[in-house]
């Protein structure tokens, strides 16, 4: 491995997170450098998913400060992480069921064009050649993740791991500087979560993206990331590199039981 | 001030006759997710049997038990060829659905039943209370005291159901959450169609007090648009929501069609009556953005 | 045999872009285009004032609606009301502005709609679903109420009903139905390839993103609120101007209340059976509504005699009402796509055919 991991982008301190009384997160701390992958790893319920939720603005946590290339985020709204090239796919897919598997991928574009509505419905200048300019780094992203023969398809109608798949490639779209990974190979058969790792693997390296990632596979969250953090029922209870991780005696304790 | 207190008494009596049809709505979105639109048309087909059945020489107590039988046929075989078939639409294709089944009821109806409107004699006279009058000179209508009582009744009678029951705790279990009850062996469709039984008893209730106090006619169907701020001030799944709500909207809307207009009419010249029509709706739609969930329903957190 | 797309290869994302890709399609299209602009060649003077302009007239409003609705997710039971605001709109601009173009009003009643449907879609930032339906139940009685209630926008006319003033362009006066009926048409066309444009664009598609998932749609960048805010001005805009061209161009003169929330249930009823989220089921489907009632009209006294059955005309309306209601559920249940999807089906057995794989 060549890649040179760069300084830290984002760094969170001190976060905690209640749902009314519930804590989902305590006093968490931890940062991400740039082209690095980061997996967050822990048992269920550990508050991973809420761990990215956070990260990218879709929850506000009541404590803590998140600094993002070193300037610390105040308000945050979903919409902005876009803004701030976050990309991100979810646990539970979330494509837009309706659309087209091309559809999807070209809303992942979406920040990126400039045209207004009336433009668009006039299908006239700046509307119709950036329909075509963004249709073209579309068919990039579909290429670089072998989809080509379903891009008309709904995808509503897609197996499980092409959902997956596309859901990827309408992050990648947006050619986000940081992508956000929910458990990007949960149900997949063995041969499907090879293909994932190359992809996952493919975009850090070809474009230098900085992922961080949730994942339940240990064998491949050890291979892939360059460091790991580990949750446990919402507290930090490791954090380095994967050998570390691996011979942490909390971390063995959270995964194995108190008995061993 | 006697007039004020007798509008809001009023209000608030007829407020329990909004509540008694949302009581309907609450029941069947509690257990099984549906909004149904429908309820309204179940009201005017529950009056309709009643009168019709009685047209054709049968007495009071034969004609509600046929139109409760009636109301509870016509309640399972909605839940077995409508919705069961819909399980896995979203929400807003079911609804769409009860809006299909509405019309549905609106043109049968009339067709077995005869449209014309006509009056159900329930043996309550609709007239003030003599002793009220004389005391506090204060307008306060017989019909509407008794139609509260028995939504009060009713409303006990729902609760200790859910409360007590062994069906009761069933539905409340497939209300909190449908496959969780699925897996502990709760047969879900028959809940469903108890379910869809007791809205077809609740609307054969609510049909009756509304036939007898305003004839039954096609116009009952439009309590159903009267029960839906309700709903919404309440909150969707609570039934004590439904009879705060159902007060709130019909002392408010008594009120604001006394108050408003003369003002507006101040200001504008004119006529400005009618205010009713809307105003549960302007309401209830103000209350919205305060307080998105309603009076008492349940805070959602959107999972991702 | 005649309907095959092998041999027709598209080398460019623009060619894949087109609006009708395979090259039968866009013969039919022109053969229809053709037809609909030769009949006044043909049919009569009922067919044009009965048939054919309310039938593009609704196509019209159940565009809106479907906007609304099918593409961005927002159920609306108010559409008549919109329209009533375009008529009202159109009516007073014609009134109140010396010397104002007739299409000129036409748009500015749209805009009207547009405003008044922003105001109302403003709780749509906070509720969904059933809560927004009800929403909009309240601008569909307030605003009816509004019209009856203050004698201004109706120029003090007795129960607010106005009378249309004539459609005027360039000095020609659309007085007959074959001339309103042609400039109905090119109305509804026009806005018809202006809705297809919005919803293949991006517009459309983040329309569509917060309809399949909001959360969604937020993360990869969307703002809901000005997403779902252009969608109900867009939407009422078509259904403003829907209804300046009822007023106009097909009854002439209208009351309030002639805008009830049954005409927006029959909207509703029309993109349901249509196509939920199609441009062309907006037509379909308020063709299918529309003829539906003439059908039962003609057919039913028919069917009754045939079996000696007592009849009267409340239980046609009656029969109407319940078929309404069962076709409603049918659909649902059976094809929620509606006759857009039945009609893309058939082409694509045809497609095929007469090989049956």
């Amino acid at each position: 491995m060549s890649k040179k991991i760069g300084d830290v982008i984002l760094d969170l301190q001190n976060i905690s997170l209640r749902f009314g009384g519930v804590k989902a997160l305590t006093d968490i701390s931890f940062n991400v450098c740039e082209h690095e992958i980061r997996a967050i790893i822990g048992p269920n319920g550990a508050g991973k998913s809420s761990m990215l939720n956070v990260i990218n603005g879709v929850y506000h946590p009541q404590e803590g400060k998140i600094f993002w290339h070193g300037k610390e985020r105040k308000k945050m709204e979903p919409h902005m992480a876009a803004q701030q090239n976050i990309a991100r796919t979810f646990q539970n897919i979330a494509l837009f069921k309706g659309m087209s598997v091309l559809d999807n991928i070209m809303t992942g574009r979406m920040t990126k064009m400039k045209a207004n509505f009336i433009e668009h419905a006039l299908w006239f200048g700046r509307a119709r050649k950036e329909e075509l300019e963004h249709r073209r780094k579309v068919e990039e992203v579909i290429d670089f993740l072998e989809i080509q023969h379903i891009r008309k398809t709904p995808v509503g109608r897609l197996p499980y791991g092409l959902q997956k798949r596309v859901e990827l490639g309408r992050a990648l779209a947006a050619e986000p500087s940081m992508l956000l990974l929910d458990e990007p190979m949960a149900g997949m058969n063995v041969e499907e979560k090879q293909d994932m790792c190359r992809f996952i693997l493919d975009v850090n390296d070809q474009f230098g993206t900085t992922i961080v990632l949730i994942e339940h596979d240990m064998g491949v969250v050890m291979d892939i990331s360059d460091r790991v953090v580990v949750l446990d029922y919402g507290k930090k209870i490791g954090d380095g590199v994967p050998d570390e991780v691996k011979n942490n005696e909390e971390v063995i304790r959270a995964y194995l039981g108190a008995g061993h | 001030m006697n007039f004020f207190l007798e509008v809001l008494v009023g209000g608030l009596l007829s407020g329990v006759m909004y509540a008694l049809v949302a009581l309907g709505f609450v029941m069947i979105y509690k257990a099984s997710g549906v909004f149904n639109f429908a309820q309204g048309a179940m009201v005017y087909l529950a009056a309709l049997s009643v009168v019709g059945i009685m047209e054709w020489g049968a007495p009071l107590w034969l004609a509600v038990v046929l139109a409760f039988s009636i109301m509870t046929a016509f309640g399972i075989a909605t839940e077995k060829f409508v919705l069961r078939k819909l399980v896995n639409q979203p929400p807003i294709a079911l609804f769409m659905a009860t809006i299909g089944l509405a019309f549905f009821i609106e043109g049968l109806a009339p067709m077995i039943f005869g449209s014309e409107p006509r009056a159900l004699d329930l043996g309550i006279v609709d007239e003030p209370i003599p002793w009220i009058l004389d005391n506090w000179n204060m307008v306060i209508s017989k019909f509407d005291l008794v139609a509260a009582g028995v939504g009060a009744v009713l409303v006990a009678t729902l609760a200790l159901f859910f409360q007590f029951t062994r069906v009761g705790r069933a539905l409340r279990a497939v209300a909190d959450d449908h496959q969780a009850a699925l897996s502990i062996g709760i047969p879900l469709q028959n809940i469903w169609a108890i379910v869809w039984g007791v809205a077809g008893f609740v609307a054969l209730v609510a049909g009756m007090m509304w036939g007898a106090r305003n004839g039954v006619q096609f116009a009952l169907t439009f309590t159903a648009l009267k029960a839906l701020p309700v709903l919404i001030l309440g909150g969707f799944t609570s039934v004590p929501g439904a009879i705060v709500g159902g007060l709130i909207i019909g002392a408010s809307e008594k009120l604001a069609e006394i108050y408003i207009p003369p003002v507006m009419e101040g200001m504008f010249g004119g006529n400005f009556g009618g205010i009713e029509g809307w105003f549960p709706y302007v309401l209830a739609l103000l209350f919205l953005l305060v307080r998105p969930e309603g009076l008492f329903g349940e805070k959602h957190i959107d999972r991702v | 045999m005649l309907y095959r797309e092998a041999g027709q290869f598209k080398t460019t994302y623009a060619a894949d872009q087109q609006l009708f890709p395979i090259r039968q399609d866009r013969i039919g299209l022109m053969l229809l285009a053709v037809a609909f602009f030769g009949v006044p060649l043909f049919a009569s003077e009922y067919w044009f004032s009965a048939i054919l302009i309310p039938f593009l007239i609704f196509a019209l409003a159940a565009l809106g609606l479907n906007i609304l609705t099918g593409y961005a997710g927002q159920l609306s039971l108010g559409t008549a009301a919109f329209m009533a605001v375009g008529a009202y709109a159109a009516y007073n601009f014609q009134l109140r502005v010396e010397g104002i173009p007739i299409l000129v009003s036409f748009i500015c009643a749209g805009l009207t709609a547009a405003g008044v449907g922003i105001l109302f879609g403003l709780p749509s930032l906070r509720i969904k679903g059933f809560y927004l339906a009800v929403a909009t139940l309240a601008a569909q009685f307030f605003i009816v109420w509004c019209l009856t209630k203050f004698p201004w926008l109706s120029n003090h006319s007795s129960s607010g009903v106005i009378s249309a003033q004539d459609v005027v362009i360039l000095g020609f006066n659309f007085d007959t139905p074959v001339s309103k009926y042609l400039l109905v048409l090119a109305i509804v066309s026009v806005m018809a390839l202006a809705a297809k444009n919005l919803v293949r664009s991006s517009t459309g598609r983040a329309w569509m993103a917060v309809r399949d998932m909001d959360v969604a749609a937020s993360v990869i960048g969307i703002k809901l609120m000005p997403t779902k805010l252009l969608a109900f001005a867009v939407s009422s805009f078509y259904c403003g101007v829907a209804g300046a061209l009822y007023a106009f161009c097909y009854l002439g003169s209208v009351e309030p209340d002639g805008f009830s929330l049954d005409m927006s249930f029959k909207i509703l009823f029309m993109i349901i059976i249509g196509g939920v989220g199609s441009i062309l089921g907006c037509f379909l489907g308020a063709a299918f509504i529309l003829l539906l009632p003439i059908f039962l009209d003609y057919s039913l006294p028919a069917v009754a005699e045939l079996f000696g059955l007592p009849f009267s005309n409340a239980t046609v309306s009656h029969i109407q009402i319940l078929m309404f209601g069962a076709l409603i559920m049918f659909f649902l249940i059976v094809e929620p796509h509606g006759l857009a999807r039945l009609w893309q089906i058939a082409k694509e057995k045809l497609r095929l055919w007469p090989f049956p794989h």
